[in-house]
């Protein structure tokens, strides 16, 4: 499968060097010309997905597991047409029917899904670091689909996907000195450090905006600019990103109500205005409307990609299977790894 | 049992707990040391020639929670505090008794009594009676008692009692259920964490109400900055508060949590780097009294599992005398403190008769060869587990002979 021939800004290493990783567990193992390269690369993929057959036989004979330890509806079901439209036998695995749920570690549960020899393990897990665990115990590739609050390596590049087309809308190719606004509960969000990372490698300049009690500690460190007041976070901001507000924390300790929330870091049409007259708005699903986000923003056929985001996020974890599997099904130039 | 014959330990270095080191022998009989210092072997005696050797007290460890005496042996360890936290807690008389005894006579064993039933944090156990079946201090164990009233009662208690509370300064409130010191690692990493605030914030409690009390405070391991300032404060105002810290804090910054190494999940967290060059300058200036190794064995399946899963801890008793005697390398302390920071102020801490080279006390002799060179290796190590942050890390200094009342263990 040809990719359709890069942007001419950019340039590659031949075969197997362009990605010379095992794994994809997140944006921070990442360099800059490799993110470009999976979004370079997810480009013929949503051409397909918009056709009527929207199949290839790529990853045909190949076995994707997706062990989702953590209920997820959205990215599993991304990644699972994914897997599908490219011509693989995915399977889907849950920690509620799995012997996870009587005690099997992740160590022996990892050595099992080894030893069945699958090609690729897509895994969300509820804790911080388990991914990687689970990466160096086999021998497969492993995407990252969400690991506590560490990252979301494929949010990240759908969302940079969506954004990629916007500015192209408007004629720019780069993301250099691109004002991006993330909003909500930075602490808890892997959806946020998976952007952060990747804004920040490809020259955006990134502003991140929670309550206090919802703001990392030294996230400057990151090299983002941390607002505690909304209203000057979304001043001129090219792109307002909206995070979830979970359900647990929006009465008692963090966050007084919802409404005191939609008051102070909600996204309403009257913020809205505040941001730069194009403004992208962009949610990582699923939203609470009228709580981060309000209805009429939502739903703004203009100015937000939401919906856009979806279709992208296909595109980019076919393009993640695509690239990740390559050694395995001994394309061309694409050696294993030492 | 038979009688050893008496032991003459020649041409050593001779750190004795207190004082320079000087040059000298040491002479032993039945389970007791008789002269230290300018003394000529006996025909009959066994005799260990320490010519370019450390000859030091046996090491004395102020917080373990587990008897792993193989690793203790490796590290020149002949006695250890033993935490409370044991399943069953060391709540009642009969287990304390049990812990006292367990070990002998190679390995003695001064049990740490827990501060509440159960370790629960509310009833005061039976201390008086725990006291005479050996107990040498009270200890809340792993976590820090929040309600002030509580911790005040068992203060007062325990002063009446004499015995010295060994505390875990973290403020529960603060803490949570954080892995991490707030900072640009655990951010990162998106691991939950918790300011290095939290356990200044617990020190100053447990100093006030200590103070009321007129207890000692031993702070079992104090890691910030802050948390030092207010010791040193503490102690100039002729307050009875000691603390205490284990390499890990004096080692390692919160860096080493990289990579999610759970080897390198410790309670309390790894600090800034900051805090942890706080602390070198601390156990420099006096403000440190004991260097202990926290040794707390765990095996994969505490350890083989996503960080914040992983229980704490780390298996310290072998690299407890090779890293402190980096601080020596380094200039960070002279000998003479080097020995006190292990094993005369243990001792005394404790009220034990030990820790010192000193006619009349029991022969637990350590002889060190300070520049022999060995890399530590997590998967061959003593120790039931090989949970160690200092895995590949090469060191110096190891204990070549080691004697528990005149007893050769490595013979």
């Amino acid at each position: 499968m040809t990719a359709t021939n890069p942007p001419s800004s950019t340039r590659y290493p031949a075969g197997g060097e362009a990605f010379a990783h095992k794994d994809l567990t997140g944006i921070s193992e990442l360099a800059p010309w490799q993110i470009l390269y999976l979004l370079d690369e997810a480009e013929q993929w949503v051409e397909l997905n918009r056709q009527r057959t929207k199949h290839v036989d790529a990853l045909a004979g190949l076995t994707i597991i997706n062990a989702f330890f953590e209920n997820s509806t959205r990215t599993l079901l991304s990644f699972e047409i994914a897997g599908k439209r490219l011509g693989a036998d995915v399977v889907n695995m849950h920690a509620a029917t799995s012997s996870v749920k009587k005690g099997e570690t992740l160590i022996d549960t990892a050595a099992t899904l080894n030893a069945m020899r699958v090609d690729a393990i897509v895994i969300r897990h509820a804790s911080s670091g388990a991914v990687r665990l689970i990466a160096d115990q086999v021998d497969c590739p492993v995407l990252n689909a969400g690991d506590g609050r560490h990252e979301h390596p494929t949010q990240a590049l759908l969302d940079a996907l969506t954004m990629r087309y916007w500015l192209r809308s408007r004629g720019i190719e780069e993301f250099n000195g691109l004002k991006v606004a993330i909003c909500g509960d930075i602490l808890h969000s892997r959806v946020a450090r998976s952007n952060i990372l990747l804004l920040t490698a490809l020259g955006a300049v990134v502003r991140v905006c929670a309550p206090p009690a919802l703001m990392p500690a030294a996230i400057e460190q990151m090299r983002v600019t941390a607002f505690h007041r909304f209203d000057a976070a979304i001043e001129g901001a090219d792109v307002v990103m909206m995070l979830r507000l979970q359900n647990e924390r929006m009465s008692g300790p963090f966050i007084p109500s919802a409404r005191e929330y939609r008051h102070l870091y909600g996204l309403t049409q009257t913020r809205l205005e505040r941001a730069a007259p194009h403004a992208l708005v962009m949610h990582p699903g699923p939203m609470n409307r009228g709580v981060e986000i309000d209805s009429n923003v939502a739903d703004l056929a203009e100015r937000s990609a939401i919906t856009g985001q979806v279709e992208m996020g296909v595109a980019i974890r076919m393009a993640c299977l695509d690239v990740l599997t390559r050694r395995t099904r001994g394309v061309l130039g694409w050696e294993p790894l030492a | 049992m038979r009688q050893l014959p008496p032991l003459t330990i020649i041409g050593g270095t001779l750190l004795t707990g207190s004082g320079d080191p000087v040059k000298g022998n040491v002479r032993c009989e039945g389970d007791r040391i008789v002269a230290v210092g300018d003394v000529a072997p006996q025909p009959g005696d066994r005799t260990l020639d320490a010519t370019n050797r450390i000859v030091m007290p046996g090491l004395i460890d102020l917080g373990v929670f587990e008897i792993d005496k193989p690793a203790f042996h490796f590290g020149g360890i002949t006695r250890a505090a033993l935490m409370p936290d044991q399943p069953p807690p060391l709540d009642y008389p009969a287990r304390v008794r049990f812990a006292a005894s367990y070990g002998k006579p190679d390995f003695w064993v001064h049990p740490i009594a827990a501060a509440t039933r159960g370790l629960e944090g509310s009833e005061l156990p039976e201390l008086g009676l725990m006291q005479e079946a050996g107990a040498r201090a009270v200890s809340s164990g792993r976590k820090w008692i929040a309600d002030s009233g509580v911790m005040l009662r068992i203060l007062q208690y325990a002063a009446m009692l004499g015995l010295p509370f060994v505390s875990h300064a973290e403020d529960a409130g603060l803490a949570g259920d954080a892995v991490a010191t707030d900072g640009e690692t655990a951010t990162r990493l998106g691991l939950s964490s918790a300011p290095a605030e939290a356990e200044a914030l617990a020190v100053a409690r447990d100093i006030a109400l200590a103070e009321l009390a007129g207890a000692h405070l031993h702070i079992r391991q104090v890691t910030t900055a802050a948390a030092l300032d207010l010791v040193r404060a503490a102690k100039d105002r002729g307050a009875k508060v000691t603390c205490g810290v284990t390499p890990a804090h004096f080692m390692l910054s919160d860096i080493a949590v990289n990579g999610f190494l759970t080897f390198a999940r410790l309670s309390p967290p790894l600090r800034a780097e900051s805090d942890r060059m706080a602390v070198r300058r601390a156990i420099a200036d006096g403000t440190i009294d004991v260097i202990a190794s926290g040794h707390d064995p765990r095996g994969p399946e505490d350890k083989r599992l996503p960080f914040a899963d992983a229980a704490p801890g780390m298996a310290g008793a072998e690299t407890l005398l090779p890293l402190t005697l980096g601080l020596v390398r380094d200039e960070v302390i002279g000998m003479a403190r080097f020995a006190e920071l292990l094993c005369a102020n243990p001792a005394k801490i404790l009220g034990v008769a030990a820790g010192r080279l000193e006619a009349g006390l029991e022969a637990d002799i350590a002889v060190v060869d300070a520049d022999r060179p060995w890399i530590v290796d997590a998967d061959r190590m003593e120790a039931q587990a090989g949970n160690t942050p200092f895995d590949k890390q090469p060191v110096q200094g190891r204990a070549i002979a080691l004697f528990k009342g005149g007893m050769d263990l490595k013979g």
